[in-house]
């Protein structure tokens, strides 16, 4: 049975492998079907398909028909839900921030 | 605390962050203008960023690639727009192709970075981070949201190995 409940579980389960992560990533674009995203991996098809078949079950990504071809597509919508987006931007830059002012202390106790 | 505001403007697809150092507006400009140092801060500590190329002047091109857990290597680039200084620099941050060009399918944001000595030895540095549009930014932000996972997802392997621990 389908749920339609948000399985918080599932999406960050399908997101724990760096390879589900890249096409995630890649597909953002949604400009590549499953044959060429297996093009960057050193894995074959098959195993690409599995991949993908994982993140559609989570919601992350979709197939689309771009006329006769069929694209992967991320679901940002999806993405959305699994990550309070412009806060994750903040937290990017919180952590940019705290490094340089690291660099910056080390560089003056190096000078003193 | 170091970052004294962050305004998000979803209106105007801005992100103003600002942040004050103990430190004179040169030193913090070093962080930009040094390679060296600019690979120090950049990457998060699970993505590692590496400076490839860094010309900061007008017109100029910076690249760089991270280095992920797991041997991924994510490149970006920089244009440079406007640049003064110790004052201010202006550019636009892009997505790069495993070869190095740019990855057209994928927006730029434009970030103009402003510092200003604010007495005692202090520098204010702002950061005003400009989406092309709302679309873009939902993009660019998945993008980002590569990064912030780490933490969710370290959370979630130390969960499955109690997990694979407890049946054991």
């Amino acid at each position: 049975m389908q749920t339609i409940v948000p399985d918080y579980d599932r999406t960050f389960a399908a997101l724990a492998d760096a390879t589900r992560r890249d096409i995630v990533r890649r597909a953002i674009a949604g400009q590549e079907g499953i044959a060429e995203l297996a093009g960057h991996y050193p894995m074959s098809f098959a195993a690409v398909q599995k991949h993908v078949a994982v993140l559609e079950r989570a919601g992350l990504v979709r197939k689309e028909r771009v006329g006769r071809r069929k694209v992967v597509r991320t679901n940002l919508e999806g993405l959305r839900m699994a990550r309070g987006l412009l806060d994750r931007y903040e937290e990017l830059w919180r952590g940019r921030i705290a490094r340089m002012n690291e660099l910056i202390s080390d560089r003056q106790e190096t000078d003193a | 605390m170091t970052v004294t505001a962050v305004r998000k403007q979803p209106e105007t697809l801005t992100m103003t962050l600002e942040a004050e150092f103990d430190a004179p507006a040169d030193r913090v400009w070093q962080l930009w203008a040094d390679p060296r140092l600019l690979e120090r801060w950049w990457g998060p500590p699970t993505y590692p960023a590496t400076v490839d190329a860094h010309d900061l002047r007008r017109g100029g091109r910076v690249e760089y690639h991270m280095t992920g857990p797991a041997g991924d290597q994510p490149r970006g680039y920089w244009e440079v727009v406007r640049v003064d200084p110790p004052r201010s620099l202006v550019f636009r941050d892009g997505f790069a192709n495993d070869d190095g060009t740019r990855n057209t399918d994928l927006p730029t944001m434009e970030a103009r970075v402003t510092i200003e000595e604010i007495g005692d030895g202090r520098t204010r540095m702002s950061i005003e981070t400009v989406f092309p549009s709302a679309k873009a930014m939902e993009q660019i932000l998945a993008m980002g949201m590569e990064e912030g996972l780490k933490q969710a997802v370290g959370q979630i392997d130390a969960v499955l190995a109690e997990n694979s621990i407890a049946r054991a």
